[in-house]
Formats: structure tokens, C-alpha cells, sequence
């Protein structure tokens, strides 16, 4: 958005459900980027890896997924006793106010509904017994053991259910690498993930899918072929996997901060009268499946990088009292920004909140790169939300809104601890818009400022950074 | 003391980037001879 805009109304997008899902795929982390090439490289971790493996009770215990799908608040997470990882909740469920846990089986019966190339095949017994009441979509593929042991010997992933092998993933083309199994694994990873929270975004409502008339895909995947690496458009496969009959889709990408991109993107759709109900959605990244396992296994943890975050946000027109995306707000990071933390907060908090007329100190909660320090800090990533926050806070410290000694209390009082899977797009700001809504409705908070940041030097393209940012509030006269 | 001296920079998006510690380094007299930045989420 310009800085030079001058106009002071607010623009605001009515936010009518955000609904999140964690898919707990303990036996895919061997198939994480890094366990792939260290597994390879060192077979003695095939033994070691599957003992630190957490089972779906765990998962669901864990306090930061209970935080990510509602059933606890960012503030009450600061007060539980650590580690997290053995101070299981009592009493959690797979189901939260805004979010719910899938199983492995669940996420296999998914993956089977959504195949339409006969790229994944189970066990028929097995699928009989533990996946078939999931069943949705496709009819599944199965066969005996002997062919599923036949299809992995041939080059198929190996799909596992603990130590018991029950399914093959094939490729869907003998030579392109872009077609490649654990590709499109990946992708198809990403369309499941994404539909089921989409569908329970939908279903929450009450209204069909056929309302919806535009899917914005910001996942972290890249689908294509050959001749068109990354070529896109899951939003659309995602779409009519959910039944969203009526809808178009694109995709929007932008490293992590591709969420808030699409939020923009959607937002604008909206506000232009281009489309009355948009989807945006983002399904889960196989690639950073275990992707600090290492330092896990190190620290005799549990391997906690073992679920696939999505999530599902419905935009339309603003409603009186709604709790809103504030378009005028939204900022972009622009190439002229320099890289420095310092600047991603001028330009990302300060510059933006100047054109509302306001200052740092009058937004009640940031919501910015909300990575679960457990997960983090073990491999010497550092807590990554306390430095987003105690840069925002310094920034404060120098145009004179608080003092030096008030650092602390402005990153308690504005900020949260870090509880989101390492997951890239996901903990990027947008995991935090379920709690954000929560607390706008409850009159907990007026407003809070959602910034992610997206590491685009890792592309080669650029040595640039890069971020997005927007305020959500009510739509109060 | 330092002309010449050889140095590999690697910063950290949410720290210092690379480019800017190969800056200051350049400018102290060494030389830079990779930077770059990483992202360690």
C-alpha cells in the first residue's frame, strides 16, 4: 500500500471464520527434508528416530496444539509449567474452539479420497480396519501386501502405520523429477490438509460450499511439472475437492509471509466487489517434517516438528461489529527497506499505524513469527517470537513511547509466547488470527497487528528479505 | 592487522543479514570471500 495515501476512513473486510487443523503424520517425518538426507547419509538414525516419536494422545496433550486450535489462550500458555513436551494436558481433546487434531490414519484416509492418479495405494486389511470410516472422496486403491512390498521395491514410498508398512505413494511419471513420489506427497499433503480445514471452516458457518466463488492457495508446495516448475494453482484442486463448485482459485506465494499475501489479495477481491466469499487456505508442509529432529534426538525430546499445520479463513463484506481485516492498514515491505530487523518494523508496524494515526503503543497484541521455542531453541534457532517482539519494543525505546526499563513489560504486555509447529507460513502471524478474533470479540484486546516476515534470500533470486503486515479490529462505528 | 584476512559471513534474517556484516567487514579491511544469510525457522 502507498504511504502517500491520504485517505483516513477505515477500509475494512469482514473475517467470518478462521478454522485451523494440526494432521499428526508421526510415520511421514521420515520423509522431512532433513530426516530424508540424514537418514540416508546415516542408517543407525533409522532405529533411533522412530523411539522418539510421540503417539496422537501426546500430540493432541501438548499444550502449544491445544493453544494452536483454541482450546488454550497464547496468555494462559506463558503460565504452564515447562517442558510442554511432559507437562501433557489433562484431559485435551482432538477439538478446539476454532481447530482440531487429525490422526495418521485419518490423514492416510484423506490422502486416499483426494488421489485422483492412483498414486497412493493401502493394505486392504489394514485400511479396512483403521482408515476406511474416514473415507471420503475417491474410493481407495487397495490391494495385498505382497503388491504394496512389490510397488515400494519398484521406487514407491513406503506409507507406515508405526513399525507395520500399509501403503505405497508412487510417482506420477517415470522422469520428471517435479512428478517425483515424495513431490507429490508433498503436494498432495498440502491439498488434504488444507481441504479439511477448509470443509470445517465451511461446516462451522453452516453455509455450502457453493457459495464460495474465489480460493486463494498459499501453501508452501510447489506443483507442476517439467516445463512448468511450481506452475500452481492447488487452490483450485483444493476447491473442488471441497466442493466449492462455484469457485476459481490461484495461488499466492510468498515464503512465509505468502498467508498474509493471500489475506491482501483476498481482502481486495472482496472490497472490490471481484468476489463476494473468498477462501483463503494453506495446507501443510511435509518438506519441514523433523526439521530439528537431530537436536530433538540430542536432547532425548520428542520429535515435535510430527504435524501438518493448515488452516482456512472465510472473507466477505464487513458487518457491523464483525471483527475485520483493516485493508487500509495492510503494509508491504518494499525493496528500498534494507533488510535490518529495525527497518522490517518501521515499515512492517511503525510506518502503517502512522497512516491510522496511531503509535506502537496502541496496539493491544502482536501477532508476528510465532515458532514454538521448544521446538527452536534446543537446535540454537533462538526464541524466535521474544526477538520479533523485543525489536518492536527497542523501536518503541527509540521514538520515546517508553523507556528502556519498560522493554519487558511492553513485549509481555503486547506480545505472547511462541506455540506454533515450525511449519514456515503457518507460525508467520496468521496462526494467531483464531485467538485474535476471540479476543476482539470478548473486548480482551481492540485491535492487534498480524506481521510475518519471508525469508526470500533462500530462493537465490535476491539477497532481499520481505514481509506483509495488516491490523484486524472491530467494525465499530 | 586485519587487511586481508580472509572471512565468511553468515548472517540470520532475524539478527544481522550477510550483506551487512560483509559491509562492516569490508570496510574494517577484510575480505570477504562468501556471505550469506540464512533462516533458521
Amino acid at each position: 500500500m502507498s504511504e502517500t495515501r491520504s485517505n483516513s476512513r477505515p477500509v475494512r473486510v469482514g473475517i467470518e471464520a478462521v478454522f485451523y487443523s494440526l494432521a499428526h503424520v508421526p510415520d511421514l517425518v521420515r520423509y522431512g527434508s532433513k530426516p530424508l538426507r540424514e537418514l540416508r547419509a546415516g542408517p543407525g538414525l533409522n532405529e533411533k528416530l522412530p523411539r522418539q516419536l510421540r503417539d496422537f494422545s501426546a500430540a493432541t496433550a501438548y499444550a502449544p496444539h491445544q493453544v494452536y486450535i483454541g482450546n488454550i489462550s497464547p496468555e494462559q500458555l506463558r503460565e504452564l509449567p515447562k517442558p510442554w513436551y511432559e507437562k501433557l494436558i489433562d484431559g485435551a481433546t482432538a477439538q478446539g474452539r476454532f481447530g482440531e487434531l487429525v490422526d495418521q490414519n485419518r490423514f492416510y484416509a484423506l490422502l486416499a479420497g483426494a488421489d485422483q492418479f492412483d498414486l497412493v495405494k493401502f493394505e486392504e486389511q489394514w485400511f479396512k480396519q483403521h482408515a476406511a470410516l474416514f473415507s471420503c472422496g475417491r474410493a481407495p486403491r487397495l490391494c495385498s501386501l505382497p503388491e504394496i512390498k512389490a510397488r515400494c521395491a519398484e521406487g514407491a514410498l513406503a506409507l507406515y502405520s508405526g513399525e507395520q508398512l500399509v501403503g505405497a505413494f508412487e510417482s506420477g511419471h517415470a522422469e520428471d523429477a517435479n512428478l517425483s513420489a515424495d513431490v507429490l506427497l508433498e503436494n498432495l499433503s498440502a491439498k488434504v490438509t488444507a481441504g479439511h480445514s477448509l470443509r470445517l471452516a465451511l461446516s462451522g458457518l453452516g453455509i455450502d460450499p457453493g457459495e464460495i466463488d474465489y480460493v486463494i492457495s498459499c501453501s508452501e508446495e510447489a506443483v507442476g511439472d517439467r516445463y512448468n516448475r511450481g506452475g500452481g494453482n492447488l487452490a483450485k484442486a483444493i476447491a473442488e475437492d471441497v466442493g466449492c463448485i462455484n469457485a476459481a482459485g490461484s495461488d499466492v506465494k510468498a515464503f512465509c509471509a505468502g498467508p498474509m499475501y493471500a489475506m491482501v489479495h483476498g481482502a481486495s477481491l472482496i472490497y472490490s466487489g471481484v468476489a463476494r466469499k473468498v477462501a483463503v487456505v494453506a495446507g501443510g508442509s511435509l518438506a519441514k517434517l523433523g526439521m530439528k529432529f537431530e537436536s530433538h534426538l540430542k536432547n532425548n525430546m520428542p520429535v515435535l516438528e510430527d504435524v501438518l499445520g493448515s488452516f482456512a479463513v472465510i472473507l466477505a463484506s464487513a458487518k457491523p461489529n464483525q471483527t475485520c481485516m483493516r485493508l487500509d492498514s495492510a503494509a508491504f515491505h518494499p525493496v528500498r527497506a534494507g533488510a535490518s530487523p529495525q527497518a522490517m518494523a518501521e515499515y512492517l508496524a511503525e510506518r502503517p499505524l502512522a497512516k491510522m494515526g496511531m503509535k506502537l503503543t496502541d496496539v493491544d497484541r502482536y501477532g508476528v513469527e510465532l515458532h514454538n521455542p521448544e521446538i527452536t531453541v534446543p537446535s540454537g534457532s533462538g526464541d524466535v517470537p521474544r526477538t520479533n517482539y523485543l525489536t518492536l519494543a527497542a523501536l518503541a525505546v527509540m521514538r520515546g513511547l517508553i523507556g528502556k526499563n519498560q522493554m519487558q513489560d511492553f513485549v509481555h504486555a503486547r506480545g505472547m509466547v511462541g506455540y506454533a509447529p515450525t511449519q514456515g507460513h503457518i507460525p508467520s502471524a496468521i496462526v494467531y488470527l483464531g485467538h485474535a478474533l476471540q479476543a476482539l470479540k470478548s473486548g480482551t484486546i481492540r485491535n492487534a497487528l498480524l506481521i510475518a516476515k519471508g525469508s526470500l534470500f533462500l530462493g537465490r533470486m535476491t539477497q532481499l528479505s520481505d514481509g506483509c503486515s495488516f491490523l484486524v479490529d472491530r467494525n465499530e462505528p | 592487522m586485519v587487511k586481508g584476512k580472509k572471512i565468511i559471513a553468515i548472517g540470520e534474517r532475524d539478527g544481522v543479514p550477510g550483506p551487512v556484516i560483509a559491509e562492516c567487514l569490508e570496510g574494517a579491511g577484510y575480505e570477504v570471500v562468501f556471505q550469506v544469510t540464512e533462516c533458521f525457522v
